[in-house]
Formats: structure tokens, sequence, C-alpha cells
């Protein structure tokens, strides 16, 4: 599996690479047209944004005339628990976004204090879809309309049985957001604002609804980020969740995150994330590293 | 005739950006009053100037500004993602108007004389892409004057919205 996700960064990479050769020829679809970092980073659920919050930001760097995609790892590790996370996404004509993700939740060494076996690991696949509505992120500076985006994402975690063990309703579920992105250049400032109506429990990793409650709330998701350079962003995110489950309480998180784009078909992210309580242990902080490579 | 109005033609195709060209004198027409004069220079350099003179100096002024065009000119006639746009252009008539429209939206003394940024691309089919290139390289020019980023920004800012009527295809 490891195998395959390095081979699908380095097809990506190659792929992109014979974009650029290719975009210098007028007409061509893989166009590369967008400015460096205005295609935002893969979250860890696979559409474009920051590293915990979706923005309405669309894959790729392509514009209206072409056609974008990124490959993306990330790896997240707090005391108890560690997330790995591979997926791709493609942009379409700047309009359209299509994602789909793996994440691998392992339990290490807790999954035994659990009496779930030491590295039980729940696996979930995410399917996204994202629709950019009205605005630009880069021309519209003078006006404060944002880029508006509104998505959805189908998530199925393949642990059916612990998740009803634990008082989850659903091994499957839907998340809808509508994500505001603005990007104020005159100040240097990018600002995301994302309303998500979620069962999901930890994101769908402990499944969807719950003892405690079982129908959608509204969550909010916010990302504050300062372009120190043409290549570096650095800022914080904020993400609130529901808490449906009676066993263990769920606690919001958020990120400081720094974001360096090497060229436009690689960049690396690198963040302090709390997460809270997760599954009975408590304050959950740690690191996320993620790798994009795309064009 | 023909011939001269396809020259125009092409000379007009070497602005990409927001910063545009004029090959017709008759455009840096002096206005009969300052505050007219202001509103119609606003108008046809795209955008209002940048408050202060901040993000002039931040350009190294006057001089600054000049090499930044001076730059910028090679680079984007040896891009090749847009050195066919400007095929044919003046160039040195495309200078003086870069140079001119940089320093009034940054907020320096002086007048842009060319013409509002939809004629002046007008009939070029400009793309998205094209406007990008454009604006990567001049960044790269800025980066080589080493004007702050955050002073690049303040411009980028002013010129970003004038992809809506310069990009057309």
């Amino acid at each position: 599996m490891r195998v395959f996700k390095s081979a699908c960064i380095a097809a990506i990479s190659v792929l992109s690479f014979a974009a650029t050769g290719g975009a210098h020829a007028q007409g061509m679809l893989l166009d590369s047209g967008k400015l460096l970092l205005t295609q935002g980073i893969s979250t860890i659920e696979g559409s474009s944004g920051g590293g915990l919050a979706s923005w309405a930001t669309i894959s790729g760097y392509e514009t209206g005339d072409g056609v974008g995609a990124n490959a993306h790892e990330t790896y997240v590790d707090v005391n108890n628990y560690s997330l790995q996370d591979f997926g791709a996404s493609v942009g379409l004509f700047n309009r359209v976004e299509l994602s789909y993700t793996r994440q691998e939740f392992d339990t290490g060494a807790t999954g035994a204090k659990l009496g779930l076996g030491r590295n039980f690991t729940f696996d979930q696949d995410v399917y996204g879809a994202k629709v950019r509505l009205v605005g630009d992120l880069v021309y519209d500076q003078d006006t404060l309309l944002p880029q508006i985006a509104a998505g959805v994402q189908y998530k199925v975690n393949d642990k059916d049985a612990i998740i009803h063990a634990v008082g989850g309703k659903s091994a499957q579920g839907t998340d809808y957001y509508v994500s505001a992105t603005k990007l104020f250049l005159a100040q240097s400032l990018v600002v995301d604002a994302t309303l998500r109506l979620t069962k999901a429990n930890q994101t769908g990793l402990l499944g969807f609804g719950g003892d405690k409650n079982n129908s959608y709330s509204p969550e909010f998701e916010g990302s504050l980020g300062y372009l120190l350079t043409k290549h570096l962003v650095v800022g914080g995110e904020y993400r609130t969740k529901p808490d449906n489950l009676g066993f263990a309480k769920e606690n919001d998180w958020w990120d400081l995150f720094a974001a360096y784009a090497i060229d436009k078909h690689l960049s690396v992210t690198a963040a302090y994330t709390n997460l809270g309580d997760i599954a009975t242990f408590k304050n959950q902080n740690g690191f996320l590293v993620s790798l994009q490579a795309g064009f | 005739m023909k011939k001269l109005f396809r020259a125009h033609r092409i000379a007009a195709t070497c602005a990409v950006l927001a910063l545009a060209t004029s090959v017709y004198a008759q455009d840096a027409t002096p206005m009969d009053t300052p505050a007219k004069a202001s509103a119609a220079e606003a108008a046809n350099a795209g955008a209002t100037p940048i408050a202060g003179d901040g993000v002039y100096k931040a350009f190294h002024e006057q001089a600054g500004i000049q090499r930044v065009m001076d730059d910028f000119i090679v680079r984007v006639t040896t891009d090749p993602r847009i050195m066919a746009r400007f095929q044919g252009a003046n160039l040195p008539r495309l200078k003086i108007l870069l140079v001119q429209q940089v320093c009034y939206l940054t907020g320096g003394p002086c007048v842009y004389g060319g013409r509002d940024m939809k004629d002046a691309h007008a009939g070029m089919n400009l793309e998205a892409k094209d406007f990008n290139a454009l604006a990567e390289d001049l960044q790269l020019s800025m980066d080589k004057e080493k004007v702050s980023f955050a002073a690049q920004n303040r411009l980028v800012a002013k010129l970003a919205p004038m992809q809506h009527v310069i990009v057309t295809h």
C-alpha cells in the first residue's frame, strides 16, 4: 500500500512536469495558470483548503480553461493516535472539484487500552465534490465578495461493528458545507469561514451519529493565513465538531500551520495540531505534515 | 491605411496585464481641471492610486519603477508563454506607459497618458493564463528590485481586478 502511495505521488509529479512543458503550447488543457498558493492545500478530508478546514478553492493550478490535479499524503501524529491520509483531487475549469481520500486512523498502543487490540485501525474513504458558486479568490480585489463554494463529502468507515459498540449509529455519513474564502491581497491575508452540516464523530473516524445525538449539527471552520512571501503562508485554523457519543467527549480542533510551495508542483505543510480529547484520551496534540504534488 | 491600422493593432497587443498601452498620442490630451483630470486618469489607469507614498517609496520611486519595467519588458518578450503577444509591439512606448501607470497607481507624482484597460486590450482575445503569466513575470521583476512582498501585493491588488476587462477569451 505504501508503495502504491509513493507511486501515485510520483506519477502525478511526472504528469505535472509534462503539463508545464506542454503549457507553452497555446490552448493546452493543462494550463497551470493560477498564481502560486491560490489553490490552497489538501485537507485531511481531501478537499482543497487549509489542513483541517475546507475552503472555497478549487484544487489545481488550472484557470477557467483547463484541468488541474493533485495527489497528497498527510500524516498526523498526536499523543495516543496517528492518522495517515492519502488521496487525489481534480479541478475542472476552476469550477468543480472532485476528490478521493483514504484515511487510516491508527490507535497504536492505545488500541490495546481501549480493548480493541494494539494497532487497531479505522479506515475511512472520503469522496468529495465541490462547486464554486460565485467570486474569484485572486481577481476580486475591488469588492468584498469572497469566493463561495458548496461541497459534499460522502464518507464510508470500515469498522461498522465497533462504531455501533461505542454508541455510533452508522458507519457512513454525508457532510454538506458552504465555504467563503477571501484573499485580501493588499493586506497579504487569506480568510476562510465554512459552515458544515454533519453527523460525523471525529470527522467520521468514529462513525456518524450517536447515543447522545443523532441529528445533523451546524459546525464552523475558520482559517486565517498571512502570506509572508510568494512561497510561504503561515496561519491558524479552528474547527468545531459535534459531540454525539456518550462514552467520550469530543472537542474542537485547532492548528497553527506553515505551508511552503516549492513551485507549482510541490508543496509541503507542517502544523502544530490540537485535537482535544479523542475516545477518552485527553488533550491529543502533536504535529501534521503534508506533502502535495500536482499541477 | 489598412496596413497602418493593423500595425497599430499589433502594437496594442503588447499590453497583456493591466499595464496598458496606447500608440495614439492624442490619448494624453490635457484635461480642463485638476479634479476632472484625476477622475478621468483613474478611469484610464484602471484603478485609483494607493493612498500615501509608502508603496511608491517601497518601489524606490520613479527610478526603481523604471528598473522594474526595464527588466519586465525583457522578461515578457522572452517568456515562451506570452512572447508571441508582443510581436511587433512598440516596446519603448509600452515601457513609458507602464512606468507612468505603476508610478501613478503606487501613489507617485505621475500622469498616465494611455488609453483605458478595456480599449487597450480590445480584440486581443487574452486568456486568464496570459494574464497570470504576465503577473508572475512582474513579480519576478519586483523581486529583482527588492520591492517588499507586502508592497508588491498592494500593487497587484490594484491590478488583479483589471483581469475582468482585459481577459476576454
